[in-house]
């Protein structure tokens, strides 16, 4: 391994920055993603050039223009088939999906259940702010019900969508959640989605310091931040509060708080299995609003994990298989097809 | 151009005739498409020229019996040139009463009508809606046609007495049966058909022997009975020497594309969401797999475009297929295609519309949703396939500006011509057009960045895709600067990037062949303008009003966007142009708005192509009007 002599100068984040000035508004959560994609792709085995960012449209899809990569931004809600069509073309690009929670899950939506289950080996980051930015503050299919938006003055009527049970339900291969403003947390997401073969779904949450200023301030406040969120962890005991005093357990198919005291010990808590589907769902499941009492901590990390053949590989395989039995076929004879009949 | 004359009453008396059209009707589940495909296909072989119209109903199976339910299949066949599937029947076959009652009025007075008895029992009647005792066979309404009722379904059960099937089996074969009884009549071979059964039974011989059998029994039916006065001799057609074979518009349309995409040297990829009258292309074109054709059948008509998108983004040869609800669909994303400047080919196969309208028929009335059907200023070549065959070289022609000018293309057919086949003189590969497709690999800017939009002398930006080292740059919906493709608000910019995107959709036309006349004279009296499916009728109307004596001449449009450059001079030398469309004038509403002529519209939106003859009488008509 450590043989291998590289040519190149080892990438830094500063070869992933582009020309183009960011234009987000002052404390937005995107410049910490950007940062963090900056940051990890050095470590990545992939040539700069075979780097592609496709986005949809809305505030984070703007991430295209900040990469000194290929890049594509294409049009609301559409960036799952523009990136789609690039890598079943191409298989040998990185492609990475940025989109934000009402380009993926509302005009989006379609898009996004088809890809998942197809489950080509695309990358995708979805910000999630709970709100409509570059409109200028609607709410979002993610945003709780009773918001007072610019479009609901009473309060919104609408039943959020679960980003992460919508991805499951939809057949995802990796589903894993993060925040702006946990930089080490998203860099080790980023590198488990790299790692993944197949449509890694990460959602990060991601604050509108405009719009929807501090809607997840619980989970990203000193104060509050070890109570309410719930970091998992493959084949660890799921730990949380202020003094890792508290950890969830499983009653049957029902998860429960408790102490860590003498009648609960650390042994007894529910370990994370991210390979097992029905407690990644039930752990997608804790998605409880933190005005009720009491109420579910939320988890962040790696949710679930599958490994199942990509699209492309199945779609090359395909080409490979019907190639070798059939052979391909000239173009003479695909203009005469089987039948013909001279005309002296 | 009826050449049939059934009054001599001699028993198989041959009768020679320059064409015969012949349509099939009977229920959707009868197996006339099958049938006329055969038969089509036969005369084909056997060197004759022919058209054919295919016509079915939306439902897959309406109730059995009904009209709703009749499927028909015409065909022209002849020794001469044949350019349309024929206005009315030299012979109708009807399998039912429904049939019957649905295209009886197109049967030439004199002409043959064969029925199957079996269907015009008391129960079929009624589900075609005769009013009670009345029979169309009884009732003298049919005096004026040579009518040969024949128990079908009877004959095939005896046929097939011994074969060991079952009633419900046996009667799938009577179409056979009337296959074999045409075949008699026009004296043609059953050898294509029993080699056809052959090999699409060959895994269960008992229905192979079954259909061969009632095949030859409809054969036999006619030599022996001596019911059928007279047989017909159809000559072979006078075309150009060559290897020909047959084709339909949308087989045309799959091979076409791949032809375009080997030649171009890159992938071939299509994004397509199965909609009426296009989906055969789909299901063509994802044959090829063999070929690394990729087929890629996307949730929706946007995905579809968007895949394609992305496809030609990665250097592939992107396409997308669809009908006119789904090219209403793609509208966003082929502004997208617009501003980012890549190539794609959107094949739209139109059928009657607004909204779901009449999905299985035919109409030109996408046209100006195809030039204009899109927000902002969005303009992109658009070219009309006039034949099955001219399917092929249209979209050919259609990748090729699409790839050489990087520009989204729309290429317009038609469910008349996509389902409708002919004969087709095909080309080697070799003799294709060479379609020149480059990606940039160094910097086109010794001083620094790559600049992905600097134009070359025809306003043409240069292709790249990723993957190509030192040339990373986005690209995207926003408005971009001139030469860097960045970002930009600025609003001369924004008026000299319209200019420049529309300039180089209008420079297209120096790259496409004149207009010319196809038939008749320059400066005649009356020029007949036309557009896609149009051709074989207005062609055929023209050819008959020289020979009657009439100053008539047909120009036909291949690139309805832009317009070859001498349009509107050749125009201005008729005293006259008419334009027939199977719309409510669109293509009138564009000549008129950009050559300030008078041209008039000749409009047809039945569903259905134009008849030769009311096309003859309108061009007399305007020709005799002040």
């Amino acid at each position: 391994m450590s043989d291998i002599i590289s040519l190149a100068p080892k990438k830094t984040a500063k070869d992933f920055v582009s020309d183009q000035e960011v234009k987000w508004c002052p404390g937005c959560g995107d410049y910490s993603i950007l940062s963090q994609v900056q940051k990890v792709f050095p470590d990545f085995d992939v040539k700069k050039e075979n780097y592609v960012f496709i986005s949809g449209i809305g505030c984070s899809s703007r991430f295209t223009y900040y990469m000194d990569t290929y890049g594509f931004h294409s049009i609301h809600g559409r960036a799952a088939a523009v990136a789609s069509g690039v890598k079943a073309t191409n298989p040998e690009l990185d492609v990475w999906l940025i989109s934000g929670d009402g380009d993926s899950i509302s005009i989006g939506g379609n898009h996004f259940i088809h890809l998942m289950r197809r489950n080509f080996n695309i990358k995708y980051l979805m910000f999630n702010n709970e709100i409509y930015g570059l409109t200028k503050g609607q709410y979002s299919p993610l945003s709780q019900k009773g918001i007072v938006a610019k479009s609901t003055p009473y309060g919104s009527v609408d039943e959020p969508f679960n980003p992460l049970e919508l991805a499951l339900g939809a057949k995802s291969t990796f589903v894993a959640r993060s925040l702006d403003r946990d930089p080490k947390h998203q860099q080790m997401i980023f590198k488990r989605a790299h790692e993944h073969k197949g449509t890694a779904f990460v959602e990060i949450y991601q604050n509108c310091p405009v719009f929807n200023d501090e809607v997840f301030s619980p989970y990203t406040e000193k104060d509050s931040k070890r109570e309410e969120c719930l970091f998992i962890e493959h084949g660890m005991p799921m730990v949380f509060g202020n003094n890792n005093d508290k950890g969830l357990k499983l009653d049957g198919l029902k998860p429960v708080i408790v102490n860590i005291d003498s009648t609960n010990s650390i042994n007894d808590l529910w370990i994370h299995d991210e390979r097992d589907k029905t407690k990644a769902s039930l752990l997608a499941g804790l998605f409880d609003n933190v005005s009720l009492i009491p109420h579910n901590p939320r988890p962040f990390g790696v949710f679930y994990v599958e490994d199942r053949p990509t699209y492309e590989d199945d779609l090359t395989a395909q080409i490979a298989a019907v190639t070798a039995k059939k052979g391909k076929t000239s173009l003479d004879k695909i203009l005469s097809g089987e039948k013909t009949w001279i005309i002296a | 151009m009826n050449t049939l004359d059934l009054k001599s009453g001699k028993v198989t008396d041959v009768r020679e005739a320059e064409n015969i059209v012949v349509r099939f009707s009977g229920d959707s589940g009868d197996g006339m498409q099958l049938t006329g495909t055969q038969f089509t296909d036969t005369s084909a072989f056997l060197g004759q020229d022919i058209s054919t119209f295919p016509e079915f109903p939306a439902e897959i199976r309406a109730p059995i019996g009904t009209v709703a339910g009749v499927s028909g299949f015409q065909v022209n066949f002849g020794s001469k040139e044949i350019f349309t599937p024929g206005d009315m029947y030299d012979v109708l076959v009807a399998m039912n009463s429904a049939a019957l009652k649905t295209d009886i009025h197109k049967l030439k007075k004199g002409g043959i009508l064969i029925v199957n008895l079996a269907g015009f029992d008391k129960k079929n009647l009624k589900l075609a809606h005769y009013p009670e005792g009345i029979n169309p066979l009884e009732d003298g309404s049919t005096d004026d046609f040579i009518v040969y009722k024949i128990d079908v379904t009877r004959h095939v059960k005896d046929a097939l007495a011994t074969s060991g099937l079952g009633n419900k089996e046996m009667e799938r074969s009577k179409n056979m049966f009337v296959l074999g009884l045409l075949f008699w009549m026009f004296d043609k071979s059953m050898d294509y058909t029993i080699g056809f059964i052959s090999d699409k039974f060959k895994k269960v011989p008992d229905v192979m022997n079954a259909n061969i059998t009632a095949l030859k029994s409809g054969w036999n039916f006619g030599d022996n009975t001596e019911v059928f006065k007279t047989r017909f001799k159809v000559d072979v057609a006078k075309l150009s020497p060559g290897v020909y074979r047959q084709i339909t518009g949308n087989h045309a349309t799959a091979i076409g594309l791949i032809c375009a995409a080997e030649k171009a040297g890159i992938q071939l990829f299509l994004g397509s969401y199965p909609i009426t009258p296009a989906s055969d292309i789909l299901h063509e074109l994802s044959k090829y797999r063999g070929n690394g054709v990729k087929t890629f059948q996307a949730e929706d008509e946007i995905a579809a475009i968007c895949s394609a998108i992305g496809a030609s983004y990665a250097g592939a040869l992107g396409v997308t297929t669809t009908s006119g609800p789904g090219l209403s669909l793609k509208g966003e994303a082929m502004g997208l295609a617009v501003i980012t400047e890549i190539p794609l080919v959107i094949v739209d196969v139109q059928r009657g519309g607004p909204s779901t309208g009449l999905p299985t028929k035919t109409e030109q009335s996408d046209l100006l949703q195809a030039i204009y059907g899109r927000h902002g200023e969005a303009p992109m070549p658009v070219i009309a396939a006039s034949t099955p065959a001219d399917c092929f070289q249209a979209v050919y022609e259609a990748a090729r500006i699409a790839i050489e000018h990087m520009t989204p293309v729309i290429f317009l057919s038609d469910g008349y011509v996509a389902n409708g086949s002919e004969p087709w003189k095909f080309p080697n590969a070799d003799n294709l057009t060479p379609i020149n497709c480059t990606f940039v690999t160094e910097s086109n800017n010794p001083d620094g960045k790559f600049l992905p939009y600097k134009r070359d002398d025809r306003g043409v930006r240069p292709r790249t895709k990723p993957g190509t080292p030192g040339l990373e740059h986005r690209i995207g919906g926003l408005e971009k600067q001139d030469e860097t493709g960045n970002v930009s608000y600025d609003s001369v910019n924004h008026e000299k990037m319209t200019h420049l995107r529309a300039n180089k959709v209008d420079r297209v036309a120096d790259f496409i062949p004149p207009a010319k006349v196809d038939t008749g004279k320059e400066k005649a009296k009356i020029c007949i303008l036309g557009w896609g499916s149009t051709y074989g009728a207005i062609k055929t109307a023209t050819l008959e009003l020289i020979a009657e004596g009439h100053d008539v001449a047909h120009v036909h449009l291949r690139w309805v966007n832009p317009f070859p450059r001498n349009l509107g001079e050749l125009l201005k030398g008729f005293d006259k142009v008419l334009i027939p469309e199977m719309n409510m004038g669109q293509l009138c509403s564009l000549i008129r708005a950009k050559y300030l002529i008078p041209a008039e519209s000749y409009s047809k939106v039945q569903g259905l192509p134009f008849a030769v003859d009311e096309l003859k009488s309108k061009i007399v008509e305007t020709l005799n009007s002040k």
